[in-house]
């Protein structure tokens, strides 16, 4: 199979390529995150559980610019995200700030969100081409690859409502890898698709884990493939990390009495 | 009263003309009204409200002010300050900027509808403001609101006869003048009533037709 993660930038691998530092997050009286501190080193697969409302999604959404945090700092690659340092002190970031760290960042969502309006191969050439520069004949032949990874080679002229969910996630993945981020992350993104097309989508994560050195960040119900594909099982409750493991470890034999809860709940 | 159809003959050529002014206001009213509307859209969804609290006083002031009030104002009011224009170009130029004070309601109502979950994709893919504008947000907007501009177009040909008042011979100015010329009411009336309807009736058939294809 191709390459379909090959970054300009490789990291270092096994560096640290997200790390929250104190993060706090408020939704009104209700927070969300807590002084949340917690770190991914690069080309690890991590899977958050939790129950809902703990801030799981929240943290990919911090991390996507989709929502900004109330305090804390969040660096991605060692720089900041939503904060730049000027004449010595940490400033909320420039719109040029953010783009150019969120490069690094790409994003599935639960409900897809591919753009109705344009074919499904535009879906994954719009942003190469008006984003990264890339000519329009590369960026083509790179979505058919994409395409053929994803296993839809011959919806490339499709529009998106034409498609079942499961193919629309499969494409939304596509043009997520399409900006050859070095984070791809995954929010819910099977929770919204009939059962019979959730295997389809699996199998093509997990391609994508086992044949990239993509770091994918998961959050998810689905803790048979959080077992499959997760090196590291971060165990939310109120907004903080309560425990963490292996998949083995944590599926096997968590520590905390909430974890072992959690799990007995949902498994 | 008895119908006379060498009186129709008569009038026609002035149908004619009249027919191609209401046309012609109908259609550069309408580009106008799309393309102002549009720009107020978006400019009251700026960040400051320096920006959004003048625009939203001036269209607030011209919808709610009758179309006939402001052709008089730009038509006898504008010249004393040496502004003048034809009175086709004024009328078209009122009409438009009185129209895209209601198109820039169906924009904004049409920006409004595109899930947020296209703009999270459009900041997910690093895309440029304007570019989530011209290649996201807008074609799906405005694909919802072309039913509704279309309705607007409509009521538009009906306001066109309000041109009259500032001499622009339109259908209506021309079955007036006709009328007055040569003493006979009903023909020329009735022939740019029936005009109207011809025009509208098929117009509004198109909307529906178009409003089934394009809002799914």
């Amino acid at each position: 199979m191709k390459d379909p993660d090959a970054h300009a930038n490789p990291p270092v691998d096994g560096g640290e390529l997200i790390r929250f530092d104190k993060v706090t997050k408020r939704f009104g009286d209700n927070t969300v995150l807590d002084r949340l501190d917690f770190s991914v080193e690069s080309g690890r697969h991590v899977t958050l559980i939790g129950p809902s409302g703990s801030g799981k999604t929240t943290i990919l959404r911090l991390l996507m610019t989709l929502t900004r945090p109330d305090e804390g700092t969040i660096k991605v690659n060692g720089d900041y995200l939503t904060h730049e340092e000027r004449g010595g002190k940490l400033v909320p970031a420039r719109e040029k700030h953010v783009r150019e760290v969120r490069k690094n960042i790409g994003m599935v969502f639960q409900h897809f969100n591919l753009f109705p309006n344009m074919s499904v191969l535009r879906n994954i050439t719009e942003a190469p081409v008006t984003v990264l520069g890339m000519s329009k004949d590369e960026a083509e032949a790179r979505a058919r690859e994409l395409l053929e990874l994803v296993g839809l080679s011959d919806k490339a002229d499709a529009y998106p409502t034409r498609l079942s969910g499961g193919q629309q996630q499969r494409v939304a993945i596509a043009r997520a890898l399409a900006m050859r981020p070095q984070v791809l992350l995954l929010d819910e993104v099977t929770s919204a698709l009939d059962p019979e097309l959730v295997a389809g989508v699996l199998d093509v994560l997990r391609d994508i884990a086992r044949s990239t050195d993509i770091t994918m960040l998961c959050v998810t119900h689905e803790m048979g493939f959080a077992r499959d594909i997760s090196d590291q099982v971060l165990m939310f409750d109120s907004g903080r990390v309560i425990e963490s493991g292996s998949p083995d470890k944590m599926f096997g034999e968590p520590e905390h009495a909430r974890t072992r809860e959690f799990l007995s709940a949902v498994l | 009263m008895k119908w006379d159809w060498g009186a129709v003959a008569d009038f026609m050529p002035h149908f004619w003309d009249g027919l191609l002014v209401t046309l012609q206001a109908l259609a550069l009213g309408s580009l106008i009204s799309f393309a102002l509307g549009l720009v107020w859209a978006l400019l009251m969804r700026t960040p400051t409200r320096w920006v959004r609290w003048p625009v939203g006083v001036v269209t607030e002031f011209i919808r709610n002010t009758p179309l006939l009030v402001q052709l008089f104002f730009l038509f006898y009011v504008l010249p004393e300050w040496n502004i003048t224009f034809s009175a086709l170009t004024t009328g078209v130029f009122a009409i438009g900027l009185h129209y895209s004070t209601y198109t820039m309601q169906v924009y904004r109502a049409g920006i409004e509808a595109v899930p947020v979950g296209q703009w999270e994709a459009a900041t997910a893919l690093n895309l440029p403001l304007r570019r989530t504008w011209t290649a996201v947000i807008l074609p799906q907007a405005i694909r919802r609101v072309v039913p509704a501009l279309g309705n607007y177009v409509i009521s538009m040909l009906k306001d066109t006869p309000l041109l009259m008042a500032i001499t622009v011979l339109e259908m209506l100015g021309q079955a007036r003048l006709f009328s007055q010329e040569h003493f006979q009411f009903t023909e020329p009336l009735t022939v740019i009533g029936v005009a109207f309807i011809l025009i509208s009736y098929p117009a509004s058939l198109l909307l529906r037709a178009l409003e089934r294809r394009l809002v799914r």
